[in-house]
């Protein structure tokens, strides 16, 4: 019987760590049936809803389409961002976080995996809720690199977002926990200018309106899609989302660490 | 180079108020099945999480391999691999892609993992099972999954918390068949059990965790030595037992325990002599009958 006490396993680069990680994340929202439904079906419902049904109402030259575009890509990444924070929730609460831990990896890149994941799913559903708005009418009289920017914006937005409902599933106990407190930040996009315009609101709720982080978003994709000027909403989205992601960088970053203390 | 795998002097943690290990001292050979024996609560996880760098001690030293926890996690996290008390298996993937994850992970090649994935799963008996999602898996197949993704690299020391919990009677044989034969390879394998039979399977050597700290070490036999002598059991007509009293084992301790008993059992009642069983050592160390009692209930159910 030979007895070793030598370690002689090679640990894996950071680069094959991550691409496993992403891969393993991938999968999951690919299996993950209802999700992946429900993510393909909310941008086309909505999309539908908001042109047919509200539209009308609330705008009756029928330009609503033009108006309400931006809004939807951002309640869609949104949404699907949020299912991050139960996709991270739940993993802290199996033991296959403790092996991961009890590797020689950086066992935070099992995070970095789904937010790539989601950063992908929620591109996707934007492409469908263009798709879907050309269908019903939507005319933009942006230049292609107005289009490249309003991607940017959208994949900054997504991955800021995203990041922020990670943390939240890594400090939330439970992968409900986690659910709920994700719904309520979905509320944010409808007290913004996402739906109807700012001035139409109360007073009181104006202040919010304008000065929460989704209406600069926005009102930047707004004028990109209309390749109207971008003034100053441009640079307040710019440092709200790159102020949140390195929030929620930090955040995320100091609750791994903590947990691992805990379990 | 240390003979010891395991080296643990005066380790203390407490949750809060509760302290859970109180100065516990350890040390397990080179190459030895070790088996930590203890009740429900009494800080076994406790002390895996600390051994393999999960959970930080309050006080103390643990070294792996000669490797501090503390100060030399990473290399303490090369020379060991944990199999949690709860199965750390990715429910959403298949066997198959659960073992191709982790051998990446642990540093082989896409085909290098391709042929240790079917290596793995042969040896484990999960061939037919490979391209199930592991959520479909029966508990004694994710243990065994659980073990194989343990054993992809070769790391010399093995932890396994409370491997069998939970199994039946066929998957526990089977598993501890599977760990048995892991002594071929060199391992170190730190198990803990809540039942004394398994710990007397599997180990070479046995410590008994009670009150934070370990009341007894030794193999089996020494352990059992320590109860000494002779156990008498008294069984009735059906071959009920209806007492068992540990003697010393000579002639006269034996005749007076006999006297002692007269007339407290029925007619008919027979009487059987046979060494302690680690039942018997379990009760004689930590004063607990309850839990021995307990830990055959929750190995039936
Ligand atoms: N993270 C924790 N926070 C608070 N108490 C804990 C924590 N982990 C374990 N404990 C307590 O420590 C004691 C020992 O637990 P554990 O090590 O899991 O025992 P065992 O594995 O032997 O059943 C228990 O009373 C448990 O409630
Ligand atoms: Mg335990």
């Amino acid at each position: 019987m030979k007895t070793a006490l030598t370690a002689t396993a090679k640990s894996p680069s950071f680069l094959t760590t991550n691409a496993v990680f992403i891969g393993r994340s991938l999968r999951h929202s690919l299996r993950n049936v209802e999700s992946l439904m429900m993510a393909i079906m909310l941008p086309i419902l909505l999309m539908l809803l908001f042109t047919y049904v509200f539209g009308g109402a609330l705008d009756p030259t029928g330009n609503y389409v033009n108006y309400v575009v931006p809004g939807i890509i951002l309640l869609c990444a949104g949404f699907g961002s949020s299912s991050t924070a139960v996709d991270v929730a739940t993993d802290m609460t199996n033991g296959i976080i403790d092996r991961f831990r009890t590797m020689p990896i950086r066992a935070m890149s099992v995070i970095t995996g789904h937010v790539v994941a989601s950063l992908v799913r929620n591109v996707l559903a934007t492409c469908i809720v263009i798709s879907v708005a050309l269908l019903v009418g939507f005319e933009s009289s942006a230049s292609f690199g107005g289009w490249l920017a309003a991607l940017g914006v959208v994949v900054l937005f997504i991955l800021t977002f995203t990041w922020l409902f990670a943390s939240i599933g890594l400090v939330t106990g439970s992968p409900a926990a986690a659910s709920g407190y994700g719904f309520i930040l979905l509320f944010l996009p409808y007290l913004s200018s996402a739906f109807v315009p700012t001035n139409t609101m109360p007073s009181w709720m104006q202040g919010f309106a304008n000065h929460q982080p989704i209406t600069p978003v926005i009102e930047t994709m707004r004028a990109l899609l209309s390749g109207t000027p971008v003034g100053d909403s441009g640079w307040q989205a710019l440092l709200w989302c790159c102020g949140i992601l390195l929030l929620s960088l930090l955040w995320s970053a100091a609750a791994f660490r903590r947990k691992a203390g805990r379990r | 180079m240390t003979a010891f795998a395991i080296e643990v002097s005066g380790l203390h943690k407490s949750f809060g108020k509760t302290a859970v290990l109180k100065g516990l001292d350890l040390s397990v050979p080179a190459g030895a099945i070790f088996a930590l024996l203890g009740p429900n609560g009494a800080g076994k996880t406790t002390l895996i999480h600390i051994l393999s760098t999960l959970v930080a001690p309050d006080e103390g030293a643990a070294r792996i391999a000669g490797h501090d926890v503390v100060r030399a996690r990473n290399e303490v996290k090369r020379s060991i691999s944990l199999t949690g008390q709860f199965a750390a298996v990715d429910e959403m993937l298949t066997g198959e892609e659960n073992l191709r994850m982790m051998c990446r992970l642990s540093g082989l090649s896409g085909a290098e993992s391709r042929v240790r994935s079917a290596e793995l799963l042969r040896q484990f008996e999960l061939e037919a099972a490979a391209g199930k999602r592991a959520r479909t898996y029966s508990g004694g197949m994710r243990r065994r999954l659980d073990l194989a993704i343990s054993l992809i690299a070769s790391r010399p020391v093995l932890f396994l918390d409370e491997p069998t919990t939970g199994l039946d009677t066929i998957s526990r044989r089977a598993l501890w068949d599977m760990i048995l034969r892991l002594k071929e390879h060199g391992i170190t394998v730190f198990l803990t059990t809540q039942y004394l039979e398994e710990a007397d399977e599997l180990a070479d050597r046995i410590a008994v965790i009670n009150g934070g700290r370990i009341v007894a070490e030794g193999t089996a036999e020494e352990l059992k030595a320590r109860v000494g002598g002779e156990v008498i059991e008294f069984r009735d007509a059906a071959d009920e037992l209806l007492a068992s009293i540990p003697t010393s084992g000579s002639a006269a301790d034996v005749r007076k325990t006999l006297n002692e008993m007269a007339g407290l059992f029925p007619e008919g009642t027979r009487i059987g002599i046979r060494k302690p069983s680690m039942d018997d050592v379990f009760v004689a160390l930590t004063g607990n009958y309850t839990n021995s009692a307990d830990k055959k209930e929750a190995a039936i159910s």
